[in-house]
């Protein structure tokens, strides 16, 4: 029989509140953390526009050394995976560390690290070739960002098999299907996963311009994430992370530990189309979220809620309504939809895992956070997104997805326990 | 629309298919050279994204800010060189 | 749950070879080719050797259209997954889209675009960025574009754990075709020779400062200092046995039959490094005793320490000199996740051929109790190999493949 994988802890580190608490709190107030950017000038920048987070690695007990080893994006991966391993409950040391294993995700791993380690070795672009030199020390670790499951196995002291899961923007929850798969397969008992990003660095805006996916609604930075409305601009770039502790459903009970959800099912399908242009049709994601429900022994029916992707941009909110209702038939009308990033922006891989534990916590407090800045309906998109306002709604089964570049499209669906036959 | 480089005040079709071809490539079943000025773009194969790097490239080589719905209403190389040079009109003007 | 993993179609992209009969015939016999740096000037930088792929023209081999918008490892990724499924001879429509998948493992991504494109962002300014830095540097391009080019629509992952990941990818791969796919393209792909990625290398601290071709980079050698880096990759076809038979797949190279990996611990923490436990994992996993093994293809990593710790979790596996050793990878230098890969495609051309490919350069250092190939070939019947890949920050993955009758 399959082992059952569950999450028993959950950590977040979010744009509007560091922690899960700040995260939830952000959610269900349906307020927004988007904001003018502030980590650099961002006056050279069509879309100057982003979810950051305030963030001071030593007051969360990183020392000096890891501050310095570590891309912002490692550092937020290890403080959610501290929340998440201190929520478990778990002693890991009581284990054999051969049996622990880490699968983190990123979505474009330590890209403010490289930008920063170009502009100071081409003193700001005026040497054709970077002089090492001035290069930071630990650029290699920043080069190949496998460093990133590294660091969260030295905090955590985990020696199973570990890598890093980067599907682009749908790395967050196949990095988390992926820890599921390691545990049904026998070859770890817990997992760590999640997935981190700290996108927010002059490159990532100017390539972003360069397609104009960001949004131009920079006098407007609070409500300029505008999910599934008509007058959306684009998406606004966030920053973040989020990770779990993962074990075998029995072995968290005999333990007594607070069973957050099954991971119930999952599957990833490709639209096999373009690099960033999807055909409308929604064809590729209604599979997996077929697939995925197939796998989690629930029928369209049984959704209390879909997290959804809601990037903010046009392409993406026709081609998400498309798929579910090809996916959930008239469900989907029944069903409320919404995307938190309307509330903490995207944050490209790692925002997958943050909406993962969104969905856990509307389970968690039969609550579906809204949609935010949804105050004019686009028609072609007529399911019910939950405007501005969260919801009291019963909730034990949820499906989220993600839809990302190179054509990838990841469904994923969490469930009580008890909510399914085993 | 601003802009700094006067200099080059013509923005010719085969700048347009240079900047094509250098910023997007050609597709094996069409020929830029032949009588290309009156089909639309994405017949020729090139599809938005490839259409938003060659706007880039237009923008800074002519020292032009071009309107997120230029491609859209201009969707043949015809049209297209024609905005482009008014716009260039526009900015000697000025 | 049972159905074996089958390997029906390799391709190479290599320092040694572009595409398998090329790449083969210059591993089989140990020719070097490792050189001078050409791609960036190297001249002022400590290390200048690298593993180049020379007389790689892209629009040969890709169309027009794709060529601008591709970072170099893209180009060799879809060149050799071309060749790949050419030679499993997959034809259009005869397996579900929804069933054909791609897991590729990366190290930099598009690392030499990204650099371009950071040249252009801080000398000229942001305006001057491409459109398709937004996709070209990323570590899903390989997989994204290979989907797309190859009608792939079921399952696409990507994994970055180092030089292990290619090993990694394959085993994801593995779990896809277990869950229901019915062919996976995977494998793994670097390319990053540019001065940042150089910068990168050298910050990494075990990178070779000879200038020698035939001695910078020594594996298991007392004059081991570090190793060259090298770009290109392979892309293997995986498929289901049932679902390769039913299609009538025309050559069987041999099965994927065990994987096992690790982490090693944080240093300091006085545990033993973790190979030894993945080769035991993948053997287990594999049903395979260790005397069944006929061949290991070792990671080689060419710093003393690194080398003597791969050795003797060798050595506790299997015994003192008890199996043969290679490091074909020192023709090529170490390519991160493309390294395995390439090993895993000249374990089964030494099935093929019953000839195991050398270590060439390499004297074996006393240290040692290693039965390694060094220098010259060894003609020898491989049924069941043993490829390991080690990363840095600990990453420890071994692979097992053996011959299908």
């Amino acid at each position: 029989m399959t082992r059952r994988v569950v999450i028993t802890g959950i950590g977040v580190l979010a744009p509007g509140g560091i922690g899960t608490t700040a995260f939830w709190n952000l959610l269900s107030s349906g307020r927004t953390a988007t904001r003018g950017i502030t980590l650099f000038d961002p006056a050279p920048f069509r879309s100057r526009v982003a979810a950051e987070v305030d963030f001071h690695p030593e007051r969360h007990g990183l020392t000096s050394l890891e501050v310095r080893r570590m891309d912002r994006a490692a550092q937020f991966g290890v403080v959610a995976t501290r929340e998440a391993l201190a929520d478990s409950g778990l002693d890991l040391a009581a284990f054999d560390p051969y049996r622990i294993g880490i699968a983190m995700g990123t979505g474009v791993g330590a890209i403010s690290g490289l930008d920063t380690a170009y502009r100071v070795a081409s003193d700001e672009g005026r040497i054709a070739q970077v002089d090492h030199m001035y290069a930071p020390g630990h650029l290699y670790d920043h080069f190949v960002p496998s460093s990133f499951a590294t660091e969260v196995a030295w905090a955590v002291g985990a020696e199973g098999p570990s890598t890093v899961v980067s599907t682009g923007c749908t790395s967050g929850i196949d990095s988390v299907a992926h820890a599921v798969d390691l545990i049904r397969e026998g070859s770890a008992d817990i997992m760590i996963t999640g997935a981190t990003d700290a996108p927010i660095s002059p490159l990532t805006l100017a390539c972003f311009d360069a397609i104009k996916a960001t949004t131009a609604l920079n006098e407007e930075p609070e409500t300029a994430s505008r999910p599934f409305d008509a007058t959306r601009k684009g998406f606004v770039l966030g920053e973040g992370a989020a990770a779990f502790v993962l074990e075998e459903l029995g072995a968290a009970r005999r333990r007594g530990a607070h069973v957050y959800a099954e991971i119930a099912g999952y599957a990833s399908r490709s639209s096999a189309f373009h690099m960033t242009g999807l055909r409308p049709d929604g064809r590729e994601m209604a599979e997996a979220i077929t697939v995925a429900l197939d796998e989690a022994r629930l029928d369209p029916g049984d959704l209390d809620y879909v997290n959804a992707h809601g990037s903010g941009t046009r392409q993406n909110d026709l081609h998400e309504t498309a798929a579910y209702k090809l996916a959930l038939g008239p469900h989907a009308h029944r069903t409320p939809v919404s995307s938190v990033k309307s509330m903490i922006g995207h944050s490209l891989g790692s925002v997958g895992s943050m909406e993962i534990a969104a969905s856990v916590l509307a389970m968690e407090h039969h609550v579906v956070p809204p949609t935010a800045n949804l105050r004019t309906p686009d028609p072609e998109c007529d399911l019910d997104y939950v405007p501005l306002v969260a919801r009291d709604h019963r909730t034990d089964a949820v499906l989220t997805v993600s839809s990302g570049f190179g054509g990838f499209q990841s469904a994923m669906v969490l469930a009580r326990p008890d909510r399914r036959t085993a | 629309m601003k802009g700094s480089i006067l200099s080059k005040q013509e923005f010719t079709f085969d700048d347009l298919k240079r900047i094509l071809l250098e910023g997007a490539g050609a597709d094996e079943g069409v020929d830029l050279d032949g009588d290309i000025l009156d089909s639309e773009f994405e017949t020729l194969g090139y599809e938005s994204l490839a259409l938003l790097e060659t706007g880039g490239r237009i923008e800074r080589e002519f020292g032009i800010t071009l309107d997120d719905d230029v491609f859209t209403d201009n969707p043949t190389p015809r049209s297209l060189v024609t905005a482009i040079n008014e716009s260039l009109s526009a900015l000697v003007d000025a | 749950m049972s159905a074996r993993i089958l390997v029906t179609g390799i391709g190479v992209a290599a320092p040694s070879g572009l595409g398998v009969e090329d790449f083969w015939s210059v591993t089989r016999i140990g020719k070097n080719a490792i050189g001078p740096v050409t791609r960036f000037d190297a001249s002022a930088y400590p290390s200048r050797l690298a593993g180049e792929i020379h007389g790689f023209e892209p629009k040969e081999h890709l169309p027009g259209r794709l060529v601008p918008q591709t970072d170099r490892v893209t180009q060799l990724a879809l060149v050799a997954a071309d060749c790949a499924f050419a030679d499993a001879g997959i034809e259009p429509g005869t397996i579900d889209p929804y069933a054909m998948g791609v897991v590729t493992a990366a190290g930099a991504g598009g690392f030499e675009f990204a650099e371009n494109e950071l040249r252009k962002l801080w000398s000229e300014g942001a305006k001057h960025v491409s459109a398709y830095q937004s996709f070209a540097w990323f570590y899903a391009v390989n997989s994204g574009q290979i989907s797309i080019r190859n009608g792939l629509r079921g399952p696409a992952g990507v994994v970055i754990s180092d030089q292990a990941g290619g090993l990694d990818a394959l085993a994801q791969a593995r779990r896809q075709l277990r869950k229901g796919s019915k062919l996976i393209a995977t494998g793994g792909f670097d390319a990053p020779i540019c001065s940042l990625g150089w910068a990168s290398h050298l910050h990494g601290g075990l990178m070779s400062t000879s200038d020698e071709p035939e001695r910078a980079y020594l594996p298991f050698d007392d004059a081991a200092a570090g190793y060259v880096p090298g770009e290109g990759g392979a892309m293997l076809i995986l498929e289901d046995e049932d679902s390769a038979r039913d299609r009538g797949a025309r050559t069987v190279y041999g099965e994927f039959a065990g994987y096992g990996a690790t982490l090693d611990p944080k240093p300091g923490s006085g545990r033993e490094p973790g190979l030894r436990r993945a080769i035991d994992v993948a053997l287990t996993d594999a049903a395979c005793h260790p005397a069944e093994v006929d061949v290991v293809f070792a990671d080689g990593a060419a710093t003393p320490r690194l080398d003597r710790e791969e050795a003797e979790a060798i050595t506790a596996v299997f015994g003192p000199r008890a199996v043969p050793v290679t490091v074909p990878k020192t023709m090529t230098g170490r390519i991160n996740s493309g390294g395995a890969p390439i090993d895993v495609v000249s374990a089964v051309l030494s099935m093929r051929e019953g000839l195991i490919p050398p270590t060439t350069n390499v004297e074996l250092s006393d240290a040692y109790d290693l039965d390694l190939v060094a220098v010259r070939p060894r003609t020898a019947s491989v049924r069941t190999a043993l490829v390991l890949a080690r990363g840095r920050g600990g990453f420890n993955s071994a692979v097992v493949v053996r011959a299908v009758d």
